[in-house]
């Protein structure tokens, strides 16, 4: 099915849409140049700018929803920011422009409301932190980039704001610089990052190589021309980079790493926003990857492997943040299976994109809560019985727990279980294969979401020494922690009447309702099935608490505690190839390029030091080579025109 | 005969220049009238008043293409560029020049004729307010140089030279500290200036021989007609350009630059090496363009020479300089050598780069030397490199910034070092110029060297004993620094509202 892709023009209050990310981002630069200076009001400027924006998305949002439906887009050019010869005679030239169009808007909420009650959230829990301002700065400066990944209109200004993220990231990753554990977890974040970026940049330099733009609607409307092999590496590159940002498999290793930061981090940065940043550039590029076949097939594999290989190693995790983690590697699994079935299915993933933004930033604030008031004790092996400690973050965190495993009426049951039937719809034998992935997955999720939930809050109390008391959070956490509730519970029924119609000017008309292979009914039976399964079985191991140190255990559960070996392999494939490859190239850089460079050093600067002789600071000799330099010139000026030289 | 006919005049289009003389010849009186403890303040306001008037002015006529007085002074877009550009970098200097905060009394010296080491010149090291003179001598060196970039005859264009000339030399002799350098360094100036001087006027005498006028129109016309005398026409042109190569510092006759830059109290040097440029390269575009570029095949190979040597001997002996104001010394000829390949494109990419380059390079520079001039112990100010070692260390945000100027100095992307670099080159491979592109990035690429070397001694270099704390800055270089800042950064990312100004402005009118 060809379509024109043809945004409209910004006008009106769409016209403001720059202020969407100049808000956060004139905040984060107020308390990074005030320095100690706003130590005293700094976070509240950070939450209002995010709320602020939060009010200003949403007001733009319902107007874009009153534009008809052939036009609900806004393209605004602000300036030219990268203009080399001219376009189309193998020129390049980048707009900084914006687009508000009912994808980048549906983000932007996201964005910037869980973004607002998880910086809500965070004055409360970094309220004794040394650098909370600085944290607020950070945390804004990554607002702003995020938006501007969304907002771009182009690819240029998306990987602009890719890299931003990646930037905040890194910065807040290691916040707590002084501890080795976080300073490393920050830079293997940004060095596995940095191969997913790289695709990125070489995907967009190939849509300029060949289409010789990167604006948004000509790239689309210009893909049909290109051949398949084309269309196939430009993808596997954009692939790339989107699995190195959202953690899918084989870049999936920093995301659990990436845990090391503060709590709010890992719940704004590492599940609800950035990690999506890769199914956005899949599903923004849907044009592209509709386009080829293979490519397709390629993504859903991906998300199927990434999906149960997460399932499996959250499953035998105890660090608390750990297995929210690798549980959130899980659920990106998911939304990439979904944006790789393509059709309806980028509706579906980019739903249960927003209905995992709520019960995962949910889960994660619940469990910064726990550590809140165990004294950053994150083991579950020493957690039990909390739930008549802490009634509040008890309740909320059950919520979200309920809904990530797809109980009915709650959200993720709405956002999940139409992935996994349309899983079951594709064409011969994948079905099967990817269906039961899927399916198998909720089982899985099922189970370790249960564990983690029982062995927190449920069985005998399995405290520390030092941990005997503990209680609730103050007001300020447990207000978003409700309100994020809220959204688990209901989220998912709202969106997934009305999110499909809203997306349609962005994916298309729906296409003729495929049959799974086997009854919808059927299909949905079995999945609840499963899933109560998977979470009974969890229940009854886990009731009576369990060993407070991991003890020995078979093949699987070992191999699931060490990552299923991904790291191993990492390191043998990555690392250590790596570390001869630089030692080789030190010695080639030592012996042949120094040499080079050492000489021609020498050479400039022997012929500097000569030079600088001639320096004298004698009056007359300085006029003696001005009058020296007078002759050459009227010279060579004679001497041209009057032929001598010829 | 004939009644004595007056010329037209278009006061309008002189506005600039004449708030400028104006205000000059204002200060002078107020020297001689406001009492000494309120000199500063009314002279820095009324010089500022003047600038920001005369910057406005310029707006509001920006629409003006004329030449008035009888052909003397050419009102158009490159000129009303240029003066607006010199105002600006001339208003963020005066910021400099007009900081008391750092050094008691301010950088100049409180009575010019005291004697070196002498009672009274130890006393007024010790904090004495500093000579307000330097107020009007700025602004007559700043009305001298728009009015040097509207010249167009030459003779003309030689008043203004002198005009703005004058003030510099004087200026140059007043700084608070180190006096015999500074004292030294005015008197090599004033020698070498009046030196290269005269060979203009002797140019401009050729050139009357050769064409019967001495404004631009009637020598463009004289050049178009082929049984004139070319030695004339050459001798001419050659020593007028040598005129303009000595305010342009470039080589060979960019002697005097360093020693002078070093002795200079360091707003003169910023002045100079901002809005002195601005004005040189005005007026040598405006001669080339507008005058000579009838026989333009004959002097691009020449000039084209000396932009190689420019680049070649400033990136080189930047390398081994230890001083810091050399160093930048250096890079500004080396610049010099950049800005003469954007001249030599002589297409109007050529020209509109080349303006682009200058306001860029002028505000960088305006914040490297406010830098230098914050990095001082109770001696004055610490120059030499080996005091700045560490200085990351003991002052992040100024040792950030003054690494981020080096960078824009280098060329590194994101900043207008990148842009104005790009458009010159760009322009100069339009022009067919290639050979000079190929100099001017291999050059790049040697003075990438001594600024990395300082960027690394701020940052890994253990702070020594002798590194001296950075002083806390007033109002007015705080002020500076950070338009220096915002417009290297704003040029590298943004740099497509000023290149559509002068791309506008790009017309010169004959």
């Amino acid at each position: 099915m060809e379509q024109t892709v043809d945004y409209g023009h910004a006008t009106g209050l769409l016209s403001g849409i720059w202020l969407l990310v100049a808000i956060p981002l004139a905040s984060a630069a107020i308390l990074l140049l005030l320095g100690k200076r706003s130590d005293k009001w700094g976070h509240w400027l950070g939450v209002l700018a995010v709320a602020a924006t939060f009010v200003l998305g949403l007001t733009m949002f319902i107007k874009l929803g009153s534009l008809d439906e052939a036009h609900r887009s806004a393209q605004q050019s602000l300036w030219d920011f990268i203009v080399v010869g001219t376009q189309g005679a193998g020129g390049l030239h980048v707009d900084f422009g914006l687009l508000f169009d009912p994808l980048s808007g549906i983000f932007v909420l996201l964005i910037t409301g869980v973004g607002s009650l998880i910086h809500l959230y965070a004055v409360g829990y970094m309220e004794h932190d040394p650098g909370r301002r600085r944290f607020f700065a950070y945390f804004n400066l990554f607002v702003a980039a995020m938006l501007l990944l969304v907002l771009g209109n182009n690819y240029v200004m998306l990987y602009f704001g890719w890299e931003g993220v990646g930037l905040a990231s890194y910065l807040l990753i290691s916040f707590w610089y002084n501890r080795p554990s976080a300073a490393t977890a920050g830079k293997k974040a940004f060095l596995m990052n940095r191969i997913g970026d790289a695709g990125l940049a070489i995907g967009i330099f190939t849509m300029f190589a060949t289409l010789g733009t990167t604006q948004y609607d000509e790239v689309f409307n210009g893909v049909s021309a290109l051949s398949g092999a084309t269309v196939l590496v430009m993808g596997l590159l954009l692939l790339l980079g989107a699995a190195g940002k959202s953690g899918q498999f084989p870049l999936h290793a920093w995301l659990p790493d990436a845990m090391e930061g503060p709590t709010p981090v890992s719940a704004l940065i590492h599940a609800a926003t950035m990690v999506t940043a890769g199914v956005y550039l899949i599903a923004r590029s849907h044009a592209i990857f509709t386009a080829n076949a293979t490519l397709q097939t390629i993504v859903v594999s991906v998300g199927a492997l990434t999906l149960l290989m997460g399932c499996i190693i959250g499953a035998a995790k105890d660090d608390i943040k750990r297995v929210l983690a690798w549980s959130t590697v899980s659920q990106i699994g998911y939304m990439f299976l979904g944006v790789g079935l393509g059709g309806a299915a980028y509706a579906l993933a980019i739903i249960h994109l927003l209905a995992h933004g709520f019960f995962k930033a949910n889960m994660f604030l619940g469990a910064g809560s726990v550590m809140h008031g165990m004294h950053d004790q994150v083991d579950i092996r020493r957690f039990g019985g909390l739930r008549k400690y802490m009634k509040w973050t008890w309740l909320t965190f059950m919520m979200g727990w309920l809904a990530i495993i797809g109980i009915p009426p709650l959200s993720g049951f709405f956002s999940k279980e139409p992935i996994i039937v349309a899983a079951f719809e594709r064409e011969g034998w994948t079905a099967w294969l990817y269906g039961l992935a899927a399916l198998l997955g909720a089982g899985l999720t099922a189970f370790y979401m249960t564990r983690l939930f029982v062995l927190t809050f449920h069985g005998p109390e399995r405290y520390t020494e030092d941990n005997k008391h503990p209680h609730e959070s103050p007001f300020i956490m447990t207000v978003p922690l409700m309100l994020l509730a809220l959204g688990s519970i209901g989220a998912g029924y709202l969106m997934s009447t009305s999110v499909p119609d809203w997306l349609e000017p962005v994916f298309g008309q729906e296409e003729a309702e495929a049959t799974p292979v086997l009854a919808h009914w059927l299909l949905t039976t079995l999945s609840i099935v499963v899933t109560l399964v998977g979470a009974g079985l969890a229940w009854a191991l886990f009731r009576k608490g369990t060993a407070l140190a991991p003890e020995p255990a078979g093949v699987v559960v070992t191999a699931a505690r060490r990552n299923l070996y991904t790291d191993a392999i990492n390191e043998a494939v990555f690392e250590r190839p790596g570390i001869y490859l630089t030692r080789a190239l030190v010695y080639l850089d030592n012996r042949g390029i120094d040499g080079a460079v050492n000489g021609l050093a020498a050479a400039v600067g022997g012929g500097s030091g000569r030079l600088r002789r001639l320096q004298t600071g004698f009056v007359r000799s300085y006029a003696l080579s001005m009058l020296t330099g007078a002759v050459l010139v009227v010279g060579a000026f004679l001497a041209i025109q009057l032929g001598w030289l010829a | 005969m004939d009644d004595l006919k007056l010329p037209d005049i278009n006061y309008a289009a002189l506005a600039p220049m004449l708030i400028l003389f104006g205000a000059a010849c204002l200060g002078v009186l107020f020297e001689a009238l406001v009492p000494r403890a309120r000199r500063h303040v009314v002279q820095l306001a009324l010089a500022l008043v003047a600038l920001v008037a005369a910057l406005v002015t310029v707006i509001l006529v920006r629409d003006t293409r004329i030449v008035t007085i009888g052909g003397a002074v050419a009102v158009d877009g490159p000129t009303l560029f240029l003066q607006g550009s010199i105002l600006l970098l001339g208003i963020v200097s005066l910021m400099l020049i007009g900081e008391r905060a750092i050094e008691p009394g301010g950088s100049f010296v409180s009575q010019a004729a005291v004697t070196v080491g002498s009672q009274k010149d130890l006393k007024q090291v010790g904090g004495q307010p500093g000579a307000t003179e330097v107020y009007p001598l700025t602004i007559f060196a700043l009305g001298g140089m728009l009015l040097f970039v509207a010249a167009n005859d030459l003779l003309t264009m030689f008043v203004a030279l002198e005009v703005f000339s004058l003030p510099l030399y004087l200026l140059c002799a007043l700084a608070r500290r180190r006096r015999l350098l500074s004292q030294e360094a005015a008197l090599k100036y004033f020698l070498l200036g009046s030196y290269a001087s005269a060979f203009f006027l002797f140019g401009v005498a050729l050139i009357y021989g050769f064409s019967g006028g001495v404004d631009l129109a009637s020598i463009h016309a004289a050049v178009a007609d082929p049984s004139r005398s070319e030695v004339l026409l050459f001798g001419g042109l050659a020593l007028v350009s040598i005129g303009l190569l000595f305010k342009s510092a470039a080589v060979p006759f960019h002697v005097w630059t360093p020693d002078v830059y070093q002795g200079a109290p360091t707003p003169v040097t910023a002045l100079m090496a901002a809005c002195t440029k601005v004005a040189a390269f005005g007026a040598l575009l405006r001669v080339l363009y507008v005058a000579f570029d009838g026989v333009r095949w004959d002097f691009q190979p020449v000039l084209g020479v000396i932009a190689v040597l420019t680049m070649l001997v400033g990136a080189v002996l930047a390398v081994t300089q230890t001083e810091m104001k050399r160093l930048l010394a250096y890079s500004s000829i080396a610049n010099a050598g950049y800005l003469l390949v954007g001249v030599l494109a002589l297409n109007k990419e050529g020209l509109s780069s080349t303006m682009f380059y200058l306001v860029a390079y002028g505000f960088s520079v305006l914040a490297a030397f406010g830098i230098v001039s914050l990095v001082r112990d109770s001696e004055g100010e610490a120059t030499h490199l080996s005091r700045w070692a560490g200085l990351g260390r003991k002052s992040p945000v100024f040792a950030a910034i003054f690494s981020f100027i080096l960078l824009a100095f280098a060329g590194i992307p994101l900043t207008s070092g990148f842009t104005s670099k790009f458009a010159v080159f760009g322009a100069a491979i339009d022009g067919g110029q290639t050979w000079l592109v190929i100099f001017g990035v291999i050059t790049s690429m040697l003075l990438a060297f001594p600024y990395l070397r300082v960027v690394v001694l701020m940052w890994l270099s253990e702070p020594g004993e002798t590194t001296p704390a950075v002083s806390i800055p007033g109002f007015l270089t705080s002020a500076a620094l950070a338009i220096g800042v915002i417009a290297t950064f704003a040029l590298g990312v943004v740099p497509a509202p000023l290149l559509d100004l002068t791309n506008d402005a790009a017309q010169f009118v004959r």
